[in-house]
């Protein structure tokens, strides 16, 4: 066990996987010399060489286009998108391409790709670097995708994700970069919980709150508000978006009954949506009270100065878990 | 341009082409002749396919024959093709088999045969992207330090695709083993090339660091010579070449299409009278190598192949429901094995319910 940043164990996890297989290989725009505009790749081209660690031209859909000519030649790319809001060039690469070739092909041709996008808000930046865009992604078979929350996920997950035949979006909340916490580097990818799983962070009976990637720490915050008052929420993190873990969430709503779900992405059409859905169609019985979701408006994402009011917050949660408790909330009184 | 065959068939010599083309001997331009005899015949023969209603679609490639033969012909096995959906001359050079040709234009899976077993990716139905494909592919073969080369064959209307330009910029910045081969064929389904670009669309590559050939893509030895410079230079560490063929596609955008609502009668009759196979008839018939033996043999492998093909497309089975399922992901996935579960279930009351009629 060490204890390392956030950013620190995604490169400690780049290193370990690209010392283990000579063909992964990362690029992206300024990930090289730099050690990318997070340094999240700091060091790695100068100990792998220009050819294993590329800085790209300036063009996304390149480098996933690249990535998947790279792939049909045996190789793994580790892409990294720079920030949520500058994959949209690379979309169709990624929506039409990367997705489909392995289903095109009836599995002959596989699609090894890690994505890799620093994502979320809460570092007061201007348009474009601060958005949530995982619901387009986690809309697309063929894809699976993973938000990260802590640093031994952080570690854990990079290495599961390059690992992986299919193609894996790994969303990195970059305001959680500097956070610091306990990593085992010593744990084989087999004895590693499944990056497909969703974990229960911290037990609680009264109310399920989900969360994923930024929002995990903050849910959790929301727990030891709430047990001050005497209610207990149950904190799950969902870590894989596609496909979601369903069994972690539906065994604890089927003990609370009540169920929140919290993330920074616009509300419609969201992941929180899917969930409703699908733990409403499971577990419609054991439900008590409607799904409640807690998420970032349907606005694109607001200038800085007003991300506070955009992004989920603390007592933004709370008041959702009031709603779904049935206690007095800031909708009490409203039909509908 | 370059052209070393004119269209009445007369070889005109070039002082840097010809030597590319030496062990061209009357066999090997007789078995070229062969080549683009027979394809045209699978084009055709799938073109009746596809009116009869055994295919959905087909993408005629009339009149592109010498482009695609000259250029399949120069690759070796261990090359690799990323082409559009109009390269079936290439992908019969490839090796490919007759059946895997049409599965997908019948409707049967999404595409056809194991790219891995003829080095060519099945065909890519948006426009441009495999560029980059063919890009990223040539630079894993420079990383791996083999004398390959990657081959990507796109439209005229593709060049407008930032797509292509984002290949060329990174095929020049890293200088890797590929080669860019535009079948310029004068229309991007009814839009005119000049609608696409303003000058000729080999001019554009030198602006990428690219050095660029235009030939004639009706010629198939000045195809071939071009696409072996291009190679040589691919293996030598020379870089990336671009090759713009100029062609004519003579049949429909596609059997869905009606060019008559977009295009003058006069410019296919204009084109008609460059067909690439009748001025390798002329050319051969100059060499004295046009024998009736010749046609008599050259008719019978066309008929041997349409023949084949159609059995083989007639033949092909049905799918099975459930393979709607299958190859989504390497790996199991919860959520897709749910809809998998509830699907056959729901199948199954439907066979429970006609066996209680
Ligand atoms: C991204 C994208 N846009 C539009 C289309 C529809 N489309 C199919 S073929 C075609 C014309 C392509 O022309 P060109 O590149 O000259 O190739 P050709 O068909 O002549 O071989 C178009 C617009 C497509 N397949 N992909
Ligand atoms: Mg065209």
């Amino acid at each position: 066990m060490s204890t390392m940043t956030f950013s620190r164990a995604i490169n400690a996890g780049l290193r370990k996987a690209m010392d283990d297989d000579p063909k992964v290989l990362l690029m992206g725009e300024d990930i090289g010399k730099l050690g990318g505009v997070f340094r999240i790749t700091d060091g790695l081209q100068k100990d792998f060489g220009p050819q294993r660690v590329l800085d790209t031209p300036l063009a996304e859909s390149a480098i996933l286009g690249t990535a998947v000519g790279l792939a049909y030649r045996g190789y793994r790319p580790v892409c990294e998108i720079q920030f949520d809001g500058f994959i949209y060039p690379a979309f169709d690469q990624i929506v039409a391409q990367v997705a489909k070739l392995h289903y095109r092909t009836q599995g002959k041709v596989r699609m090894p790709i890690t994505i890799r996008v620093p994502f979320g808000g809460g570092i007061g930046s201007p348009e474009h670097h601060s958005e949530s865009p995982e619901a387009y992604f986690t809309h697309t078979s063929g894809l699976r995708v993973i938000s990260v929350s802590n640093p031994q996920d952080a570690y854990s997950m990079i290495r599961q994700a390059i690992a992986c035949d299919d193609p894996v979006l790994y969303f990195e909340p970059k305001r959680r970069y500097h956070t610091k916490g306990e990593v085992n580097e010593n744990q084989d990818l087999d004895q590693m919980p499944s990056m497909e799983s969703a974990q229960v962070v911290a037990p609680g009976t009264d109310v399920t709150l989900v969360a994923y990637g930024p929002l995990v720490q903050t849910a959790r915050e929301a727990a030891m508000a709430a047990a001050d008052e005497g209610i207990s929420i149950e904190v799950i993190d969902l870590r894989s978006l596609a496909p979601i873990d369903f069994a972690p969430l539906e065994a604890s709503v089927r003990r609370t009954g009540r169920l929140v779900i919290t993330h920074e992405a616009a509300q419609s059409g969201g992941l929180g949506a899917e969930i409703a859905a699908s733990i409403t169609e499971r577990c419609f019985s054991y439900l008590e009270a409607a799904p409640v979701r807690v998420t970032g408006f349907d606005v694109p994402y607001p200038a800085s100065k007003l991300e506070k009011h955009h992004l989920p917050d603390l007592d933004r949660i709370l008041d959702g878990v009031d709603r779904a408790l049935g206690r007095p909330n800031s909708l009490s009184g409203l039909e509908g | 341009m370059i052209q070393l065959v004119t269209a009445t068939g007369t070889r005109v010599s070039h002082p840097e082409f010809d030597r590319w083309l030496e062990d061209i001997d009357a066999e090997r331009l007789c078995a070229l002749y062969e080549d683009m005899v027979v394809i045209r015949r699978i084009d055709t023969e799938a073109t009746h396919l596809q009116r009869q209603g055994e295919l959905a679609l087909w993408p005629p490639l009339l009149g592109q024959e010498a482009a695609q033969i000259g250029s399949g012909r120069a690759l070796r096995s261990d090359d690799f093709v990323f082409s559009s959906y109009r390269e079936n001359g290439v992908a019969y050079c490839r090796g490919v088999d007759l059946t895997d040709l049409l599965r997908v234009w019948r409707g049967n899976v999404s595409s056809g045969w194991d790219p891995f077993e003829i080095n060519m990716a099945t065909p890519q139905i948006i426009i441009g992207a495999q560029t980059l494909h063919a890009t990223g592919y040539a630079l894993g073969i420079q990383n791996d330090g083999a004398d390959a080369a990657a081959i990507t064959y796109f439209g005229d209307g593709a060049v407008s695709q930032g797509d292509v330009s984002e290949a060329l910029v990174f095929a020049a910045s890293f200088q890797v083993p590929v080669i860019f081969f535009c079948q310029n064929n004068h229309w991007a389904i009814s839009e005119p090339v000049g609608l696409q670009s303003r000058v000729p669309i080999a001019d554009r590559a030198p602006g990428f660091g690219i050095p660029a050939l235009r030939v004639d893509g009706n010629d198939v030895l000045a195809v071939l010579a071009a696409t072996r410079i291009a190679l040589d230079r691919a293996r030598t560490g020379g870089g990336p070449t671009f090759i713009e063929a100029v062609t004519y596609r003579m049949g429909p955008h596609t059997t869905a299409d009606d060019p008559t609502r977009y295009r003058d009668a006069n410019e296919l009759e204009d084109w008609a009278a460059k067909d690439p196979i009748t001025r390798m008839e002329a050319l051969l018939t100059h060499e004295g190598l046009f024998t009736p033996e010749l046609q008599a043999g050259v008719a019978a492998k066309a008929d041997a192949v349409a023949k084949e093909m159609r059995a083989g497309c007639i033949g092909l089975p049905e799918p099975e429901p459930m393979d709607v399922f299958n190859n989504v992901y390497s790996t199991p996935n919860s959520q897709l094995e749910r809809q998998r579960d509830h699907y056959s279930r729901y199948l199954a009351t439907l066979a429970g319910a006609e066996g209680s009629n």
